[in-house]
């Protein structure tokens, strides 16, 4: 492999057709140049719309309440429906539930500490809201079951809270009024991702209700499965509707009686599309590089045409086929692998360029307007490494492949024939 | 050094098939300065092909070096070339893109010598035949003596037992044929056996034996003593010219 005299012949034979050579190489690069750019596109739409899911936990489902469409056993259309926490505690008790929390708004009112005050959203909640919700506790602690059992006037707070009203006071232990009502500061949370936001305070539900006569009312709920199938989570949701149909006596048909979001079955179709444009990218670009193969292949078959006489000598002087097959099958390995590193590299090299841009926008926009809860589509559109690396891998091999014919019909051809071609 | 018993040989095309040699049988000993002669068509070629197994046969048997030469294996016959065998071709066949030494030292490399040794080697026999200078010349830039000459030590190089040359001085003037031939006569007495395959009497004359096809089976068998008797009907032919 590492014979001088051997690569010597091959970069004569290069040397010789320089353009010819330029020409099979480019169409290789090429190949690998689009299919980075391909496999690099569909990994950036991935992550992009994947990371939309990133905030919560991906088996979570909400069930909020709406108003029924059909009639059902003597009830009319249009009737609002209540969930309470009765509903919970009877969906709690479902098969393959893991968390539950619900959830009940206070609305908007003046947080205030010290001379510092804002205006913000107060949600009541469970503790396991935590985990459903991934919410990063910076400080302190979650709400907990005992805060829940005393009705305890505690309150975690979000990032943006503690920076407005405390500034660079540690908020544990003091105490912000809400309205009128002192709360304690138990923690402060932040979101994993942070188009969601941070401007809310949390406190259990428990203090919710007999604080501000929510009674027994609560405006939705989430939860989380253990892990389930799509199926799984799919019957899940189905006996949660059923429920819900029984208690509040409407009909099971009914779809828009309540809203449920099962997060896990988006996530899941989403990343069932996500894996056939995957398929379809490698499909397209193993198609381009296949073509630059083949471009190589008939290449390498005129060279040997061109080389025939040359062959016929040293098979003469002693050259064995294998030494021929070496030559020719090293040839088109070295044409393909070299051109298809420049087009893997520059192809990546796009990639990483245009990634480092969007950073750098996505930057300038969080910085500017704080933009949260957009849609994003777009997202790291980089190849990693282990892909590159099979590409490579792919290449060397398509190389070994492109050559070998031609290498067959080197070694097969014969001296007498090759000499006395004149 | 050479046994050949009752050989045959034909050619088949999809039409039909060409006996070209009809039971040949023949035995050269080393040292021997042999040529073969004969119109095109008689065989000669194939009978250089085979003996250089770059060819096979169909029937009968050739010995070579007490080795019987039937189905070779294409990396046995490889070896068996390399290593007893030297071609020296009408037109030079030197391989474009290599010097005069690289072209010497080729049969070398297939030996597996390394690099330097090699050229070392390449080097001494191109001085051997008055090439030193033109060492690193590529072959576009030699007269056709010279190419012969880089030729011939390419097949020296290998020390060879036996030398076949097809038409070795079928491309170059006369005075640089016998030039040439006063080379081969040489490396003959150097104890080397060449068998060459020549249309020119002039050239024939200077072997020790002439061995003449005819129809694929051997017409004539001229040997020492009758040569110059064949030089003198040559010397006949050339005069009623």
């Amino acid at each position: 492999m590492f014979d001088i005299d051997k690569w010597q012949e091959i970069l004569g034979t290069i040397k010789k057709n320089k353009l010819r050579t330029f020409l099979t190489g480019f169409a290789v690069a090429w190949g690998i140049f689009m299919l980075m750019i391909l496999l690099g596109a569909g990994n950036g739409l991935s992550n992009g719309v994947g990371s939309n899911f990133e905030g919560n936990a991906l088996n979570a489902m909400w069930i909020w309440s709406r108003e029924t469409t059909l009639p059902y056993e003597g009830f009319q259309p249009g009737r609002r429906i209540q969930l309470t926490m009765d509903d919970l505690e009877e969906i709690a008790k479902i098969d393959k539930i893991d968390l539950i929390s619900a959830r009940y708004w206070i609305g908007d009112r003046t947080y205030s500490y010290q001379n510092e005050y804002g205006n913000y959203n107060t949600q009541s909640c469970h503790p396991d809201y935590q985990h459903i919700e991934k919410l990063i506790i910076t400080k302190g602690r979650f709400l907990n079951e005992i805060d829940m059992e005393y009705d305890r006037k505690v309150m975690v707070i979000g990032h943006d809270i503690e920076e407005a009203l405390f500034k660079d006071k540690d908020p544990i232990g003091e105490f912000i009024r809400v309205g009128t009502v002192p709360f304690k500061v138990i923690g402060v949370y932040n979101e994993m991702d942070p188009r969601e936001g941070t401007r809310q305070g949390l406190i259990p539900i428990a203090t919710a209700q007999r604080l501000f006569n929510a009674g027994n009312r609560i405006h939705n709920m989430a939860l989380t499965t253990v892990d389930v199938t799509k199926k799984e989570s799919q019957r899940v949701e189905e006996e949660i509707r059923l429920l819900l149909a029984k208690r509040h006596k409407f009909d099971p048909e009914d779809q828009r009686a309540i809203g449920i979001y099962n997060s896990l079955e988006n996530y899941i179709e989403t990343m069932n599309i996500f894996s056939a444009i995957k398929m379809f990218v490698w499909l397209i670009g193993i198609g381009t590089l296949i073509a630059g193969i083949v471009g190589v292949s008939n290449i390498m078959l005129i060279v040997v045409k061109e080389r025939t006489k040359e062959i016929g000598i040293r098979k003469a002087l002693g050259a064995t086929p294998g030494s021929i097959i070496g030559l020719v099958l090293l040839e088109s390995i070295l044409i393909t692998a070299l051109a298809g590193y420049i087009g893997m590299v520059l192809g990546i090299s796009l990639m990483e360029g245009v990634n480092f841009m969007m950073e750098q926008q996505a930057q300038a926009q969080v910085g500017t307007s704080g933009d949260q809860g957009e849609f994003r589509m777009f997202m790291n559109p980089t190849v990693d490494l282990r892909i590159a690396v099979s590409a490579m891998l792919l290449l060397v091999s398509a190389g070994a492949l492109a050559g070998y014919i031609p290498a067959k019909r080197a070694a097969s051809i014969k001296p007498i024939d090759a000499l006395h071609d004149e | 050094m050479i046994t050949l018993k009752n050989l045959h040989k034909s050619y088949f095309t999809a039409s039909n098939s060409l006996h070209v040699l009809k039971g040949i049988s023949l035995d050269i000993h080393q040292g021997e300065f042999v040529s073969v002669m004969g119109s095109s068509g008689s065989g000669k070629s194939t009978l250089l092909n085979i003996l250089g197994i770059l060819d096979s046969y169909d029937k009968g048997s050739y010995h070579l070096d007490g080795k019987l030469i039937q189905n070779m294996s294409e990396k046995n016959a490889a070896k068996y070339r390399n290593e007893t065998l030297g071609f020296i071709f009408q037109s030079f066949n030197l391989i474009s893109f290599k010097n005069a030494m690289e072209n010497v030292a080729l049969p070398l490399y297939y030996q597996g010598v390394s690099r330097k040794k090699r050229n070392v080697t390449a080097l001494e026999y191109l001085d051997k035949l008055g090439l030193l200078e033109w060492a690193e010349h590529m072959p576009n830039e030699l007269s056709g003596g010279q190419k012969q000459r880089v030729a011939i030590a390419r097949a020296l190089i290998s020390k060879p037992k036996v030398i076949l040359a097809d038409e070795p001085t079928g491309a170059l003037d006369t005075q640089t044929s016998y030039e040439v031939m006063e080379i081969l006569k040489e490396i003959n007495q150097e104890g080397i056996t060449i068998i060459i395959v020549t249309h020119e009497h002039d050239i024939a004359a200077m072997t020790d034996k002439i061995i003449k096809l005819r129809d694929g089976v051997i017409g004539d068998l001229i040997i020492n003593g009758d040569l110059a008797s064949f030089k003198k009907s040559y010397a006949k032919n050339v005069a009623t010219l």
